[in-house]
């Protein structure tokens, strides 16, 4: 059964409703090689019986002919931020350990009313705080990649949805929902060689999402192929009542629209992105990428997004400042870890829980966010950022005016090795660079694969979109990977 | 504009009091701010808590328009300028009765802006001074939860009813400069909420309060320093700390201290305030736009549609009043609480004249109710049962004496007046024959005083009146008493 696990979401879903193998089949398979990727520590729980029971739903309604949804029979990993009915959420941190909500995020409903079954719940960024995945309490998720030096450095999977990311490129799930605050479903897929998109900001519901950063966070889809996001973007889209920023909008059918002919499309190269001492490689797999749009019709334009580089300041006081006050709930009061030293007051209790609660690095952000919106500092940096937000928003709003899409690398390097970077917190926000832009201005923005390293690691490209356009960036998308010719896969070692 | 006289003699001369007032009414709404959560009072502790309510993980805030809706209306009623655009801001701190960790409220971008209204210092004074007061402000925003320290020896307890409850913060301006005024104000305040029906001003339970700010100056002078005292739930309570805050000022000042700006609580047992927390370890909430919400923006229909359903307001409703005929004592006292307003409209919409109406409201039903230590809302007669019996004696069934009985005896039994009159015979009588015959006896009992009528001493007419109407048991048309005696005698 092993070669069912080969299969992406078109191709399982297509099996099943052929009949060419069952949802349960489907499901054993999936769940067998997560049991025997321990060592990859992708999954925080493990629910093997959640996903044969959808399994042998969707198979007794092929039976009784009843239609099978978008992503019947799939069965898929969700990432530990999605609030999940019955199974313990945690976000990756202590202070959420052991909390099992009573409820289901609005995307994760969404996705088992399409038929989809759930694996397990993946591994994350402590509150999808990190690149890396080092941040977890749960310990850091493991690539399936290692380098070509025979080095066997365990490596990043990238982060924040490094869960995700680690079990779709070692066949774990087929695919799986990742969240993006600024860049935590693009940079781990393009460190594992697999295709994820955020959609435009308001697109998937945030309701049941444990929040970050919640004028960034937007979930998406991650998977093997460009068709297969589509497919499960569909699944997870769609106006939510619940949530004030939910877009009242239709979802448009972005799979049945999938075309990768390009004519009159005009591509916007970003000149900010070429910094000084770009890697070569990263460098060279972008110049193939602007020759495979040309190749599929496309015209290819030089753009100028001039505030990139006041992006990533901005980012790094945004989202913090929203982040100390999202995480204020966590309090030892009504759920989660409580902290009670003896003799200790209200104010005690607070302390003791959230020091025993809260990893280093969101330690780290609860700080920097309270200090950027305390008083006299607020106008110097929320405010300052706020403004940098709308230029930034602005640079992409004039780059429309000559270019349709825009694309860029993924992150400035192939995935590092696990401790090369959490020793500085600066290194590692840099990583985070390319990405950022994107999710200020809540535009569409994908990952593709696009090559490997010197070393034989995967290097993404990154597309980026108008608002409400995730249809054009699917396109090229798709483009891109018909001429990538990228196979390249892990070699089993877990 | 009158200015106040109201002064704290020091021992270094008088001191003016420099009063603003913050007011928390709770807006009347079926559900939460912003979740779906009953608002109802009086509950088990916790059973109107929603996921939301409990700031549970990934839990989000959906406005309830219809909170918006009434305080875009409240801001109307009190001219206030309505913001198109507002949006709502986090409030940051830790408290156990504040399960999000902040509350979400309106600082930068308020839905009412600047307003005023007009106070009458002594409703029942018609030439009582008016006086204008500005609001700054309103703004809403979500009430707390309840904690409780007396349920278990080392443990608070923590009722979450009441968290995410709407709340309309009214920010007056310091225009007030005395107990007094102040007390108008709030009166005047919960008066224009309950025409409104945006608030039911019940401050015993809650429904509204205020944070009172106070300083002294000397007449005129530059304004000082002033405290806050916060969540004061009576109208006498916010008075009495007035009173005592700007007392305390004044004592600290002349001997030599100065007013250290802070927060205060008052001690409704020992009438006093006491410090809270200063300055210095004061809050920095960190108030910033919540990420959660999108701005409000109101359009042409929505405003239009709450002008159009905006109630006549109080002092419309005074002077239509006395257009209609009304004293103006009588027009002020009933238009000063709706209640009684409601109550007022409801008797003249079953047809009853409004002089008749208001004049039996004010004496007879008052009367009665403030007898049995009743309010409006008690009253054993309702507006339709009291048309009735006024109906009886405007048509002449019954005369205006035996009104009074039928009215106690309604009081009583709740019976309608047509029923009693009927049961007890008191219909009167416009049997001539009879009241002629009483007419005739009486004169042959009072020759003396016919005499003294028919040389002109015409005060006496109300003597024979009386005394006829006493032998026909009250029950005789009053009219036809009067031409049966001016007949009679001549």
């Amino acid at each position: 059964m092993t070669e069912l696990t080969k299969l992406g979401v078109a191709a399982i879903r297509e099996g099943v409703s052929s009949g060419a193998f069952t949802a349960v089949e489907v499901a054993t398979a999936f769940n067998a090689n997560v049991a025997n990727a321990k060592a990859l520590n992708a999954f925080i729980v493990e629910t093997p019986e959640k996903a044969i029971d959808a399994a042998q739903a969707v198979d007794g309604d092929r039976a009784a002919g009843k239609p099978l949804g978008k992503m019947a029979g799939v069965p898929i990993g969700m990432k530990d931020l999605f609030c999940t009915q019955g199974v313990q959420t945690t976000a990756a941190s202590h202070i959420l350990e052991g909390f099992v909500p009573t409820y289901e995020s609005t995307v994760s409903a969404n996705l088992w009313k399409a038929g989809a079954g759930m694996l397990g719940k993946l591994n994350m960024d402590q509150f999808a705080m990190g690149s890396s995945n080092e941040t977890s309490y749960f310990g850091n998720v493991i690539s399936p990649w290692r380098r070509n030096d025979g080095s066997n450095a365990a490596l990043a999977p990238g982060g924040s949805s490094g869960g995700s990311s680690s079990a779709i490129a070692a066949r774990l799930c087929p695919a799986a929902t990742g969240t993006d605050t600024g860049g935590s479903i693009r940079q781990p897929a393009a460190f594992v060689g697999i295709s994820g998109i955020k959609p435009t900001y308001g697109r998937c519901s945030r309701w049941g999402v444990v929040a970050f950063a919640s004028s960034l966070d937007q979930a998406g889809p991650m998977a093997r192929d460009v068709r297969d996001c589509a497919i499960m973007l569909e699944a997870m889209a769609g106006f939510d009542p619940k949530d004030s920023t939910s877009l009242d909008l239709p979802v448009p059918a972005w799979e049945a629209s999938l075309n990768s002919d390009l004519k009159g499309k005009r591509i916007g190269i970003p000149r900010e992105y070429r910094l000084d001492g770009i890697d070569e490689d990263i460098a060279k797999m972008w110049d193939n990428g602007i020759a495979w749009l040309k190749d599929a019709g496309a015209e290819i334009v030089d753009i100028s997004l001039p505030h990139t580089k006041y992006a990533l300041p901005a980012y790094y006081i945004i989202a913090p400042a929203e982040a100390s006050s999202n995480l204020a709930r966590y309090d030892g009061v009504r759920f989660g870890l409580r902290d009670l030293p003896e003799g200790a007051g209200l104010q005690d209790m607070y302390a003791a829980t959230r020091a025993a609660g809260f990893g280093e690095e969101v330690r780290r952000r609860i700080m920097i966010g309270t200090y950027v919106l305390s008083a006299g500092f607020y106008d110097a940096y929320y405010t300052q950022a706020q403004k940098v937000r709308a230029l930034i928003a602005r640079d992409f709003d004039n780059a429309w005016a000559s270019c349709d899409l825009i694309l860029a690398p993924t992150a400035p390097s192939a995935a590092f090795g696990l401790g090369e970077k959490n020793a500085d917190p600066l290194s590692m926000y840099l990583n985070d660079v390319f990405a950022v832009p994107a999710s200020l201005a809540g535009l569409p923005a994908m990952s593709v694969p696009g090559g490997l390293s010197k070393e034989g690691l995967p290097l993404g490209l990154q597309i980026i979109g108008k608002a409400l356009d995730e249809q054009a960036v699917l396109n090229a998308g798709l483009a891109i990977e018909q001429r990538s010719g990228f196979t390249a896969e892990a070699k089993k070692w877990w | 504009m009158t200015e106040s006289t109201y002064r704290i003699q020091g021992n270094t001369g008088a001191w003016e009091v420099v009063i603003g007032l913050e007011v928390h009414a709770q807006i009347t709404s079926e559900s939460k701010l912003f979740s779906g959560s009953s608002t109802g009072f009086g509950a088990e502790p916790n059973s109107h808590v929603s996921l939301v309510d409990a700031a549970m993980p990934g839990m989000l805030p959906v406005p309830n328009r219809e909170c918006l809706r009434q305080a875009v209306r409240t801001g109307m009623a009190i001219n206030a300028q309505i913001n198109r655009w507002s949006r709502f801001d986090r409030k940051n701190y830790f408290y156990a009765d504040l399960p999000q960790g902040y509350q979400i409220s309106q600082l930068y971008h308020p839905i009412v802006g600047e307003g005023e209204i007009e106070v009458t210092l002594n409703e029942k004074d018609p030439d009582s001074a008016v006086k204008k007061i500005g609001i700054e402000r309103i703004h809403v925003e979500q009430d707390a939860g309840k904690l409780m320290h007396d349920q278990h020896p080392t443990m608070s307890f923590v009722d979450l009813n009441r968290s995410g409850v709407a709340l309309m913060e009214i920010v007056s301006r310091p225009d007030m400069r005395s107990p007094q005024e102040a007390g108008a104000y709030v009166k005047k305040l919960r008066s224009i909420l309950r025409y409104v029906g945006s608030c039911d001003g019940n401050m015993e339970q809650g429904s509204m309060r205020a944070d009172v700010n106070v300083s002294v100056r000397k007449p005129g002078g530059e304004l000082g320093t002033r405290t806050e005292t916060k969540n004061v739930n009576s109208i006498r309570f916010m008075m009495q700390a007035i009173e005592y805050e700007a007392q305390r000022q004044v004592d600290l000042i002349e001997s030599g201290g100065a007013v250290v700006q802070e927060t205060r609580l008052f001690d409704a047992d020992k009438q006093e305030t006491r410090s809270m927390r200063s300055k210095e370890d004061a809050h920095d909430y960190r108030y910033f736009p919540d990420p959660d919400l999108l701005p409000v923006e109101l359009d042409d229909a929505f405003l239009e549609e709450c002008r159009a359903s905006l109630p006549e307001l109080p002092d419309a409703k005074r002077a239509r009043y006395e257009a209609l005929g009304l004293t103006a004592y009588n027009a002020a006292v009933l238009t000063a609480e709706a209640e009684t307003a409601f109550w007022f409209e409801d008797l003249l919409a079953e047809g009853v004249d409004a002089k008749q109406g208001s004049n039996w409201l004010m004496s007879e039903l008052f009367g009665a109710l403030n007898k049995m230590g009743k309010t409006l809302d008690e009253s054993p007669v309702n507006p339709k049962q009291a048309a009735e019996l006024l109906g009886l004696v405007a048509d002449g069934t019954i005369s205006g004496s035996i009104a009074k009985q039928v009215f106690e005896i309604m009081l009583e039994t709740g019976q309608a007046a047509s029923a009693i009159v009927e049961e007890k015979g008191l219909k009167q009588t416009n049997d001539t024959g009879a009241i002629e015959a009483e007419i005739a006896k009486i004169m042959a009992a009072n020759e003396d005083k016919v005499a003294e009528y028919r040389s002109g001493k015409d005060k006496l007419f109300g003597f024979f009146v009386g005394q006829t109407m006493k032998a026909m048991q009250g029950k005789a048309n009053p009219q036809i008493i009067n031409d049966l005696l001016k007949k009679a005698l001549g």
